[in-house]
């Protein structure tokens, strides 16, 4: 049998307090497909980051083909034929392809030379693994899935033997994230190793061949994929039962809430992001926006949630809603019952260096329970309020003195959750709600979504994550390129119709 | 979890860094051929072992306290406001005004009004940075620093074609009629038996700047405007999120450091030159940036940080008067405190993190 391309010996890291790998071991087979499915904070990108030289571990061994091999850098990573391709790609914008795979790899001073190489070895390349780019394009004008391809050549230029991919699908459609996989069986086929490090149960049934599972800084499993199930590998990265799939009953929506007629939003370039959308939200329904992130639903949500201006018609229960100016801030949203969990909850939803309890009352902080007096705030009243949802929402730690920067992504996206669903909106804006959020406290946001629906309250949606559109959702709309493709109800459609109409293609074509 | 006990981040990092400047400003006492020993002793003695040496402190302490607290404000809300120097030049004017054209029956009127032509000043020469700032994107650190050459323009030719009496030389206004004349400390501890120099110039300024403190500290973390000072300060996404109008924190912040500063002139220009001369801040407002860099822009920070460069600046000009040790050194020492208090805190604070985790680690 021949040596494993990976073998990580007893590998610990702590930082600070916190320790991110316990003890690890691994061992990878050359030519396979292995996958790494954690919860976030599990502790794969530090172990990811060991491998590639970014840290230095505190204990343990690297043998990559058979030899024990030190790795102080990326430089090393690179010579010992290592190579990564993260999950926000590192590539110069206004670069062409080819400038950028050379880039950091340059033979001498003069660039011709390596150009011209590497748009001969660029060649081979894509003729060996179907690894097709225009090499003289620029990474601007390019699509994400060419990027990533883009990000993956830069590796292969470099010799890579192994491949390591952080969250590769996250910024993909579905059709893109197949044409992916199809480019990994290729390059496995060709006898590279592959790591695939993902939190997404179904990529990893479908791609790899083993899989490891890590929990809190441990290696909890490594099993073949074809012995195991993704209730099993679920129950093994979060270490109790778990429900996967989204308990509700049929939904009664009621009278209009939401309507949207002819919106359009510009960012802060001047691209108009949102082309002329109409939609409606009716009392009692999760209505989902599906599409690939910057397809417009950030800027759709910006609107509603008074933080962007927008032109044309906007109704809240037939009243219609300020779009610029005066009465068309966050406070006005807020007043007019509108409850809003952006996407960022570390930039937007939380301010990171304030204690729990002063995000808690974030956005409704001049509301009359929150006043002392005139002048000052009632900081009491602002605690009891934090310690009484931090209860009821099972924030951990439950210690209302410890600022949003020290909880974890799911607690911080419980407090957001608790402080806007408690307000009892008419009209719920939620934006990525389980974006790097664990599997157990995204079973509980899930709940508290379907409970304000029961409640006869009207849900917007907008998510990246296709599984979670399909099975929250009562109506589904998708969004492509700021227009709305169409919409289908989550039992009459599928993923792959879905995914057609995310990228583009329209419904009555397909 | 956080990398080490408040009290350290807050007591001891400004406490090493102090100690660190305090032996290079030794090391270089000693490369001159001086007695760092004896030259410390005259700087403590000079300011502080006397009531005329607390005098001059304190004096000097007023100052720095208000612009310090000007900076900090400011800064809670992520605007460098460096223009501390401008808008207390012109918070003078504003002073001298208050003090020459309108007959005062008594010092206390005067004192309240001059006051608050000094914030006026000050604040309104902060919001024309401010507001393009805030409607422009012009930025605020070099709009602020423009405005301190402007400042001290302006203060030129009002001194020289307006405010100077006729047939006087110097670029001065009159002096201030006797009865908006201050209470020094001398006068105020008085009546309580507490002998205290009659010369200092130490004077009721002092009261109202450690109000002010007071009144810093409630509103950054008491109100409901220190609330979204903050927040706006530490996002400016989140504040817009929560409806935070980022214009009107930039203009409120700014007016409210612009008057801080400003008020500083009621301590310089009222209670100690008695008349408005020409560069009468000296530099004040930018030692208000390092007080509030070292008093972590708290205000309890600021009032122990002016108190040390008010013993700087006290201690130092007696270190030039009676040894051979020349004025500029003692700049350099001042520097040193400033670069490692403000500008290499990291250096003493990574060392001091590692020792506290290795601590934790091993009671754990």
């Amino acid at each position: 049998m021949t040596a494993p391309a990976i073998e990580l010996k007893g590998i610990s890291k702590s930082f600070g307090p916190v320790q991110a790998n316990k003890d690890i071991s691994i061992s990878v087979a050359p030519g396979t497909i292995h996958g790494i499915i954690g919860e976030n904070g599990a502790g794969k990108s530090t172990l990811m980051s060991i491998l590639y030289g970014f840290y230095k571990a505190d204990k343990g061994e690297v043998w990559i083909n058979g030899k024990h091999t030190e790795i102080p850098d990326s430089q090393a990573a690179i010579a010992a034929g290592i190579g990564m391709v993260f999950q926000h790609f590192k590539l110069v914008e206004n670069f062409t392809v080819l400038e950028n795979i050379i880039l950091g790899a340059e033979d001498g001073p003069w660039l011709r030379p390596s150009l011209s190489k590497a748009a001969k070895i660029l060649d081979e390349l894509a003729t060996e693994y179907e690894l097709n780019v225009n090499p003289d394009a620029l990474i601007e004008e390019i699509g994400v899935g060419m990027q990533q391809r883009v990000e993956i050549l830069k590796a292969l230029y470099r010799q890579a033997d192994i491949l390591i991919l952080d969250e590769p699908t996250g910024v993909l459609t579905p059709p893109e994230a197949d044409q992916l996989f199809r480019i990994l069986y290729r390059l496995r086929d060709e006898g590279k190793t592959i790591i695939l490090i993902t939190h997404k149960l179904r990529e990893i049934m479908d791609a790899t061949d083993t899989v490891s599972v890590m929990r809190r800084g441990e290696m909890t499993a490594t099993v073949k994929t074809a012995d195991t199930s993704p209730e099993e590998l679920a129950e093994l990265m979060v270490g109790r039962k778990v429900l996967l799939q989204v308990d509700k009953v049929p939904a009664s929506p009621g009278a209009k809430v939401l309507e949207i007629e002819n919106l359009r939003v510009t960012d802060d370039q001047g691209v108009e992001r949102v082309k002329g959308i109409d939609l409606t939200v009716r009392a009692g329904e999760i209505l989902g926006i599906a599409g690939v992130a910057g397809n417009g639903q950030s800027e759709l949500l910006e609107v509603l949630g008074g933080m962007r201006p927008g032109v044309g018609v906007i109704r809240l229960n037939g009243e219609p809603l300020p779009l610029t100016g005066p009465g068309s801030d966050g406070q006005s949203r807020r007043a007019a019952h509108i409850a809003h969990v952006p996407e960022d909850r570390q930039r937007e939803g939380l301010i990171m260096e304030f204690y729990a309890w002063e995000n808690v009352a974030f956005g409704y902080h001049r509301d009359q329970a929150y006043q002392k007096s005139k002048l000052l705030m009632d900081n009491t009243a602002l605690r009891q309020d934090a310690d009484e949802k931090i209860e009821r929402f099972d924030v951990r730690p439950a210690n209302s003195w410890l600022t949003a920067k020290n909880f974890s992504g799911g607690n911080q996206q419980k407090i957001v959750v608790a402080r806007e669903i408690e307000r009892n909106p008419d009209l719920l804006l939620i934006g990525q709600p389980t974006r790097g959020v664990d599997i157990g406290a995204i079973e509980f946001i899930h709940k508290q979504i379907v409970a304000l629906r029961d409640a006869g309250k009207a849900v917007l949606l907008v998510s990246v994550e296709l599984e979670e559109i399909l099975s929250l959702s009562d109506r589904i709309a998708v969004m492509f390129d700021g227009r709305i493709m169409g919409e289908r109800l989550p039992d009459a459609t599928t993923e792959k119709e879905l995914g057609l109409l995310m990228a583009g293609v329209s419904g009555e074509a397909a | 979890m956080d990398k080490m006990p408040h009290w350290a981040d807050v007591v001891l990092i400004p406490l090493i860094s102090l100690i660190l400047a305090a032996i290079l400003s030794a090391l270089v006492i000693l490369a001159i051929g001086e007695d760092p020993v004896a030259a410390v002793k005259m700087m403590v003695n000079g300011a502080l072992g006397s009531t005329y040496g607390w005098g001059y402190t304190l004096y000097y302490a007023t100052n720095f306290m208000f612009t310090g607290l000007a900076v900090s404000v400011a800064f809670h809300a992520r605007m460098f406001n460096i223009g501390g120097e401008g808008q207390a030049m012109l918070g003078g004017l504003g002073v001298a005004l208050v003090c020459l054209y309108i007959p005062w029956p008594h010092w206390t009127l005067a004192l309240v009004f001059a006051s608050l032509g000094a914030a006026v000043f000050g604040a309104l020469w902060a919001a024309i940075p401010a507001w393009l700032q805030a409607k422009r994107g012009s930025h605020i650190v070099i709009t602020t620093i423009m405005f301190n050459f402007i400042a001290a323009a302006v203060l030129n030719y009002v001194l020289v074609n307006l405010l100077r009496p006729a047939r006087s030389m110097d670029p001065a206004s009159a002096k201030f009629p006797d009865a908006v004349h201050l209470p020094t400390l001398h006068d105020l501890l008085a009546p309580f038996g507490i002998a205290f120099s009659k010369s200092a110039p130490a004077n009721v300024t002092l009261l109202i700047a450690l109000g002010a403190c007071v009144l810093v500290w409630a509103l950054i973390w008491r109100t409901r405007l220190g609330y979204e000072i903050r927040a706006y300060g530490h996002s400016e996404t989140g504040a817009l999120y929560a409806g935070i109008s980022p214009t009107k924190i930039i203009m409120i912040a700014m007016l409210i450091s612009g008057a801080l500063a400003g008020m500083m002139a009621v301590n310089n220009v009222m209670g100690e030159a008695e008349r408005l001369v020409l560069n009468a801040t000296e530099g004040a407002g930018f030692i208000g940036i390092a007080v509030a860099l070292m008093g972590r822009n708290h205000p309890f920070g600021v009032f122990l940080a002016a108190i040390l460069f008010g013993f700087l600046y006290q201690g130092g000009a007696e270190l030039a008067l009676w040894t051979k040790i020349p004025r500029e050194l003692i700049v350099v020492i001042q520097a040193l405190v400033i670069l490692f208090t403000g500008a290499l805190d990291n250096m003493v604070r990574m060392p001091l993190e590692k020792l506290f985790l290795a601590l934790r680690r091993r009671n754990a």
